[in-house]
């Protein structure tokens, strides 16, 4: 009887890519819903877009390469790019530049170094910071929670504006942006900095109304929801061990440390560790986006040192830079320095350096 | 951070043990064969006992086909300390010797004996050692040599070899914890025979003197658990340890570090750090081995798997064809995609490539999966660099910097990151979302580092031998210059006394030798004799005279041993003779340049120190030449005298061709042959002489 060979162990576990990847996407979900709640339908719409400019890029660019499609495409990968992508682009954004942006995440920063596992940096940060640099004006339009817009944005309007630049009713972005006083509605963080160079402190910011409604004072309406939604996927990513404590925790805990610590230096200057935890892209960024496989550092010692200087880069560029939020700069500049983590924190194997000297009983 | 003993004991007192990092959770798929009790089953009509099934070597094959041979009969003998005997499983009859394919991964096959039972179980005398306490241990580890046993519980390790350790040993780890998923052969073993394995660890630590003896048990298996618990009570220093069910908790270095905290250090044994540890299989077969007397002939296989519709525990004689277990297991092919058989569990076992493999002393399970039973795959994708793996690894590697770099090819890298610390356990592709075979990728690196570093050696052992022979024929060339340096030396001497010394049979020898050289050519045949120096001519010609002299002593040996009157000899039969008289000259200059060289190294060593000897006592060396030389001469005038016949077709050979005249070929060749002669001998003298 001739029997068929296969290389041991002949057994593994049902978690293949296409799972990991779709079971990080259900995460994100609960977050991006609470992104739709506050801030309408333009994420979804955005999210659309960008993973079907996604997919359909990843599939053109396999074709180039004479790659099996449908392999590549089910992994579900380019789908998570297009998503993290998207959640990070203003809802209004013109529809072109989120094609654009998923082109080049998928393309350029994916495709270009060797399709999945071979990038070097995160592509969906690195679209958003090509994206933030090309279109700064576009980038930053971010609306108002809808509790607090003075016009709330239908589907249709969202739509309108995202394909032809004005809403049903004739407004463009801007006008969508301004609240019931005129005044245009910031984000939380672009309040902070455009206050400071107002000559506004801290606590004198905290005031204006997008700091409303939140479960804190410091923190803005919608905003730190959304935030919370995300650490929520995230925990959950992290009990059905889908990602590592490591980067998570170290990123989190180096921004409140490093902000805590420029805090209590100026307290009406700086600002809190609250407010840098549960504004911007920090939750997201130390659940889904820091933690990369690809792109991250693969040692646990290393995803620790990883981790805990995205969460110092994003303080710093957040409190001296020029931009509001640093995630994506953070992410980008440590991708850089994976090769060199990896490389010096090797873990110990077992029996080397043992303290006892190694006998000379080697089996003959 | 090293555990010492009472450290260790204070943590298996506090009953909470040390992981090992990484490990994954398989499941068990146990309970399809754990309830069964281990049952006998019919003999196969042939076995083919493998003479090699263990680390080590094949011992001597002692029987031969045609023989009758009784159960427990060697079948080989040990000659050395890695090769463990073989024995024949039942009474019955050799009906072969051959090469047969055996439980090995690279299904290459080794010398198996072929056994057809009779039937009778009919046993060789058995000699049990039940008074073992009392006798020398160096008896008792012999016998558990003799009986043939290896480690049971997957290398297959001398057994012998470990108990003779000579390190101190703190702890005597016993092996039950069988992690693999689907075996339970362990499990039953120590459930049924719990006494047995009781006696065989007794007599282990009898040989070991350990201070503890530790009796390791994952969790899942409750009733061995309780079963070597009662077997053991009243040992005060045995001690049962329920250790965590976890993949690979039974490896040998993952358990030592679970129970004691300590790790075997790279390229050391456990024996290192005061630990020995056997399987229960092995303390089994000990027992068995001791006091019955009864070598390792069968053992407990796991026959299990969905395509199996009796599994369960049998006893299977080693040698016994996989087909047959399989069948006696009720196989059912039509469960199997493709007929797949896995010899040991589904995480390390390996696929057999035919159902005649023996069972042998390590086939713990044969494991025959229903179709999708086991998700293995060879739908592989790219790395994503989860490290997934990395986070399984029992032994801290970077699974994942492995395989880039197994991949690329880049094996230096490969060893720097630790390849060979890697025990395949198959942890990191099990885990793998991408479903790389990440244990295939490393093995074949191991191999091909393998293969790079003996080809290293290989072509190192060809420079060396390379050099040695530039370094012998230099050296022969430099002998043979003294020689002639020597001989050149020897004659001025000759000469001289010549003039003093009126013997008359000197000096008709040297007249001889004159007009022979006269009547010689000149040239000399050999590349190595250049006596065309501005020597005086008679010294040549005395020179001459002696070798010829020697060529012919030795064409007379030669032709004295042919019976018969050679003189009436055809020429092919002259011929003849001369080539034996070469050949004997031959094979003796060949001993004389060995015994001269050191046997194996050549080196130029001998050379040297002749030298030494000829600078220092040249007067007492010529003058022992010059003894030589006349003595010589004398023998050939005596022997000249005495035997007329071959000499004179001696002289017929060497005095026949002209000066530089083409002559015939036969002619050329004899010539030839006998300077070949002369300049053998007159190396044997001179050796003899610097002696």
């Amino acid at each position: 009887m001739k029997l068929t060979l296969s290389s041991s162990p002949h057994q593994r576990t049902p978690r293949d890519t296409g799972q990991v990847m779709r079971l990080v996407i259900y995460a994100m979900l609960p977050g991006l819903a609470l992104q739709w709640y506050f801030f309408g339908w333009g994420v979804i719409v955005q999210a659309i877009l960008a993973v079907l400019a996604a997919i359909v890029t990843e599939a053109a660019v396999l074709t180039l390469r004479g790659k099996n499609i449908r392999h590549a495409v089910s992994d579900f990968s380019a789908v998570l790019t297009a998503l993290l992508l998207a959640v990070s682009l203003p809802p209004l954004l013109p529809w072109w530049m989120t094609v654009i942006g998923a082109v080049f995440a998928i393309a350029i920063v994916k495709q270009v170094y060797g399709g999945l596992g071979y990038n070097m940096f995160n592509p969906a940060m690195v679209a958003y910071v090509m994206l933030l640099i090309s279109f700064p004006a576009a980038m930053t339009m971010w609306m108002p929670p809808q509790t607090l817009a003075a016009s709330t944005v239908n589907l249709g309007d969202t739509l309108s504006v995202i394909f032809t630049g004005f809403s049903n009713a004739g407004y463009d972005v801007t006008q969508l942006r301004t609240d019931w006083d005129g005044v245009t509605m910031a984000t939380p963080l672009d309040a902070v900095k455009t206050g400071l160079t107002q000559g506004l402190t801290y606590s004198e910011t905290l005031n204006m109304p997008v700091f409303s409604g939140a479960f804190a004072a410091s923190l803005g309406a919608g905003w730190a929801w959304v935030s919370l939604a995300y650490a929520a996927g995230g925990l959950a990513l992290l009990r059905l061990r889908v990602i590592n404590w490591h980067i998570p925790v170290s990123m989190l805990a180096s921004v409140v440390v490093v902000s805590l610590l420029i805090h209590l230096i100026n307290q009406d200057h700086y600002a809190s560790p609250l407010f840098h935890l549960f504004n911007g892209s920090v939750m997201l960024g130390a659940f889904f986006i820091a933690t990369d496989p690809v792109s991250a550092s693969t040692t646990n010692k290393g995803r620790l040192i990883f981790g805990g200087l995205i969460g110092f880069w994003v303080v710093i560029v957040r409190t001296f830079g020029g931009y509001p939020d640093a995630v994506a700069f953070a992410v980008i500049i440590m991708n850089m320095a994976v090769p060199l983590i990896d490389y010096y924190t090797r873990p110990r194997t077992y029996g080397h350096h043992s303290h006892v000297r190694s006998g000379k009983g080697k089996r003959p | 951070m090293y555990p010492n003993f009472d450290q260790v004991v204070a943590q298996l007192d506090s009953g909470r043990l040390q992981s090992f990092p990484g490990g994954v959770y398989p499941a068990g798929n146990k309970d399809q064969t754990s309830e069964l009790p281990i049952r006998r089953v019919e003999l196969a009509s042939i076995l083919n006992v493998p003479l090699r099934q263990h680390v080590g070597t094949e011992a001597t094959l002692i029987v031969e086909p045609g023989q009758r041979v009784l159960k427990g009969q060697p079948l080989t003998s040990s000659h050395q300390p890695f090769a463990v005997p073989v024995h024949a499983p039942t009474s019955g009859e050799v009906v072969g010797v051959g090469h047969h394919v055996t439980a090995h991964p690279s299904g290459l096959t080794e010398q198996c004996v072929s056994l057809r039972p009779d039937g009778y179980e009919e046993w060789c005398s058995l000699t049990p050692l039940t008074d073992y306490q009392t006798l020398n241990p160096a008896k008792v580890v012999a016998a558990i040599c003799e009986a043939g046993i290896t480690g049971m519980g997957g290398a297959g390790f001398p057994t012998h070899i470990k108990t003779s350790s000579s390190k101190p040993i703190e702890f005597l780890v016993i092996n039950g914890v069988e992690c693999e998923p689907y075996i339970t052969a362990d499990d039953r073993l120590m459930r049924e025979y719990a006494w047995q394995i009781r006696q065989g660890i007794d007599v282990l630590q009898h040989l070991v003197q350990p201070k503890m003896v530790l009796i390791a048990i994952e969790d899942n298996k409750p009733q061995a658990i309780e079963a070597m618990q009662i077997a053991c009570q009243d040992k005060a220093n045995y001690r049962v340890v329920e250790v965590e069910t976890k993949y690979p908790a039974g490896g040998e270095k993952q358990l030592i570090q679970m129970l004691t905290g300590r790790e075997v250090p790279r390229d050391g044994l456990p024996a290192d750090i005061g630990i020995l540890m056997f399987n229960v299989g092995t303390c089994y077969a000990v027992a068995d081995a001791i006091f019955q007397g009864k070598p390792l002939i069968e053992r407990v296989v796991t026959l299990t798997g969905g395509a199996l519709s009796q599994p369960g525990n049998v006893w299977a004689p080693i040698g016994t064809p996989v087909a047959h277990l399989l069948n006696l297991a009720g196989y059912l092919a039509e469960k199997q995609s493709a007929p797949q058989v896995i010899m040991g569990g589904p995480m390390m076992g390996f696929t057999l490539s035919h159902a005649d493999i023996p069972v042998v002393k390590i086939t713990n399970c044969l494991l025959a999966p229903a179709r999708n039973e086991l998700r293995s795959s060879d739908n592989e994708r790219a790395c994503i660099r989860c490290s997934a793996c990395a986070d399984a690894c029992p032994v801290t590697l970077l699974p994942q910097q492995l395989f880039w770099h197994a991949k690329a090819r880049e094996y230096d890298k490969t060893e720097e990151y630790n390849l060979f610390d890697c025990i395949e356990c198959g942890a990191c592709a099990f885990v793998c979302p991408s479903e790389i075979p990440l244990v295939h990728y490393y093995r074949k690196a191991k191999a091909e580092i393998r293969l790079q570093r003996d080809e290293k050696i290989r072509a190192e052992k060809a420079k060396e031998r390379f050099e040695a022979r530039k370094a012998r024929l230099e050296r022969e060339k430099r002998e043979r210059e003294e020689k002639h340096r020597k001989a050149k030396e020897a004659r001025l001497a000759a000469s001289q006394q010549a003039g003093s010394d009126t013997s008359d049979k000197v000096a008709a020898a040297l007249a001889r030798a004159k007009a022979k050289r006269a009547a010689l050519p000149d040239n000399n045949p050999d590349n190595s004799a250049p006596p065309e120096e501005s020597v005086p001519e008679r010294k040549t010609q005395v020179a001459a005279a002696i070798a010829r002299a020697k060529a012919k002593k030795a064409a007379q040996q030669a032709s004295a041993q042919e019976t018969g009157d050679t003189e009436n000899t055809a020429a092919t039969d002259n011929d003849k003779q001369q080539r034996v008289a070469a050949a004997i000259a031959r094979a003796k200059a060949k001993k004389a340049a060995q015994s001269q060289g050191s046997p194996t190294n050549n080196t130029p060593q001998p050379v040297s120190h002749s030298d030494d000897t000829t600078g220092t006592d040249a007067d007492a060396e010529r003058k022992k030449r010059v003894a030589a030389a006349v003595a010589r001469a004398k023998a050939k005038k005596e022997s000249q005298k005495l035997t007329a016949g071959p000499l004179a077709e001696d002289s017929h050979g060497t005095r026949n061709p002209p000066l530089g005249e083409a002559s015939s070929a036969e002619d050329e060749k004899k010539r030839r042959i006998a300077a070949a002669v002369a300049r053998a001998k007159a190396r044997k003298e001179a050796q003899r002489d610097e002696k």
